[in-house]
């Protein structure tokens, strides 16, 4: 854990962007990465008082704060209901119920980890970040981006009447996955995510028409790179990303 | 800095380093059943209640606990007795290092859903790591101790 010498609670987002304009200081979200760290921070920029603990829906979208809790995108009746269980099944194998009481949407849409299961989710829907200065941005364009010192302020999912699916395979119950997968589809145009590859998770956009969906998981699964680490290989992976991409698209209804 | 909590039912006003972790904070109160574990967030020994739910007290800031409430299992210990009986009875404990924050996990499910089948138990305890007992008996041990009042657990939270 690293060692820091002031916390502040802020009152305003302005506040909280200032104070993180220093390098020394640290916007804590959920804690669960930073406190792997070691060194000497300055302050620790608290954001728990401006209420972006909230998941508000609307009728053209869902807005959720960066301090929601990776349990409560798992038991938003919302969400479920809008995208049939896809953020329930990409967070549920993440550690346990108490760590995702702490993790936090804005800290692990930030990280933008390579074996990150929120990314891969959030990729495949129509997902938008909004930062405290550099305003709404596509999902996709922000995961490309250098790591800036912006205040990730919210997460906005487009309600598109999108049907999505999700699956992951870990070498052990609670690991980081070996391979990520997000699938959804309007029609038959379908948005494929996959991460853990083992690099951060990436999407393309796929027209289906006409295609099996051994066929479309074929030319999706091409599509993305795929490397080694410890927990499998490279064609291991590109071996798992297409079978899980048609497992998903049969999922959603795409014929043999 | 200062913080004022309500910790185990007490209101507590104290001094804390603005880096100190709620596991040093809790065990510094006197609550040495939380343990350290793994210190990486995957073990579950260092469990704790903040506002009832249960949290990880190695990876929280003592700060964040600043106006709310905390519970360790000297807050709940009769509730922990009496599960604690059932894990002796199916011999469901070895060292006993892991017992704090399982029980505490097992409580709080209890607290969250109603007769949860045996895959929704694994699930909610997935976060909690035993290294000697081979987690049978700790199974077995928390289906009678939800099903001591009658009835089976058989899963209709969903
Ligand atoms: C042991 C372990 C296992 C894990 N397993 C998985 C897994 O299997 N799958 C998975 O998807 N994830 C996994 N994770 C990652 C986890 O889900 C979270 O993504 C991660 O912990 C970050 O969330 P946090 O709220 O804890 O953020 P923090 O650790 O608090 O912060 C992470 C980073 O984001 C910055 N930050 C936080 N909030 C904001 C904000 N609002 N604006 C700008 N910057 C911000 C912080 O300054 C920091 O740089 C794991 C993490 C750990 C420690
Ligand atoms: S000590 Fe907190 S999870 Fe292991
Ligand atoms: S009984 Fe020893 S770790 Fe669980």
């Amino acid at each position: 854990m690293f060692s820091a010498r002031e916390y502040v609670k802020v009152n305003s987002l302005e506040e909280a962007w200032e104070l993180n304009q220093k390098r020394a200081n640290v916007i804590a979200g959920g804690m669960m990465w930073l406190k792997m760290g070691n060194g000497q921070k300055g302050t620790i920029i608290d954001l728990s008082g401006l209420g972006l603990d909230q998941i508000e829906e609307s009728e053209e979208e869902f807005s959720v704060g960066c301090m929601c809790t990776l349990r409560q995108i798992e038991l938003d009746p919302g969400l479920e209901r809008e995208f049939g269980g896809v953020f329930r099944e990409s967070v549920r194998h993440i550690v346990g119920v108490q760590f995702r009481n702490g993790a936090t949407v804005g800290g692990s849409v930030y990280g933008r980890y390579g074996f990150s299961d929120v990314l891969t989710c959030l990729l495949a829907l129509d997902t938008y970040v909004e930062l405290y200065k550099g305003g709404r941005i596509p999902l996709g364009e922000f995961a490309r981006m250098p790591y800036t010192r912006d205040v990730v302020v919210k997460i906005i999912v487009k309600k598109d009447k999108r049907q999505a699916a999700y699956a992951s395979q870990r070498n052990t119950k609670t690991d980081f996955p070996v391979i990520a997968c997000a699938v959804s589809r309007k029609a038959d145009s379908w948005r494929i995510a996959v991460g853990a590859r083992p690099e951060k998770a990436e999407y393309i956009c796929l027209d289906g028409t006409g295609k099996t969906a051994e066929e479309l998981a074929r030319e999706a699964a091409a599509c993305f790179s795929y490397g080694s680490n410890l927990r499998g290989s490279a064609e291991y992976r590109a071996h798992l990303a297409e079978v899980y991409i048609r497992r998903l698209a049969k999922e959603l209804g795409k014929e043999a | 800095m200062e913080i004022n909590l309500i910790l185990n039912g007490k209101k507590i006003k104290a001094q804390i380093r603005p880096d100190e972790l709620l596991l040093d904070f809790v065990r510094a109160q006197g609550c040495w059943s939380v343990k350290r574990g793994c210190e990486t967030a995957n073990c579950g020994l260092c469990t704790v209640w903040l506002d009832g739910k249960p949290v990880l007290s190695c990876s929280t800031l003592a700060a964040r606990a600043d106006g709310r409430t905390v519970t360790t299992l000297e807050g709940v210990a009769a509730e922990a007795e009496a599960f604690g009986s059932y894990l002796a009875e199916e011999g469901a404990e070895q060292c006993g290092f892991c017992s704090p924050g399982l029980i505490m996990n097992v409580l709080a499910m209890e607290r969250e859903l109603s007769n949860p089948s045996e895959e929704e138990i694994k699930e909610y305890l997935a976060g909690n790591l035993c290294r000697c007992t081979g987690y049978m008996g700790q199974l077995r041990a928390i289906r009678n101790y939800l099903n001591r009042k009658g009835g089976e657990t058989n899963g209709e939270n969903r």
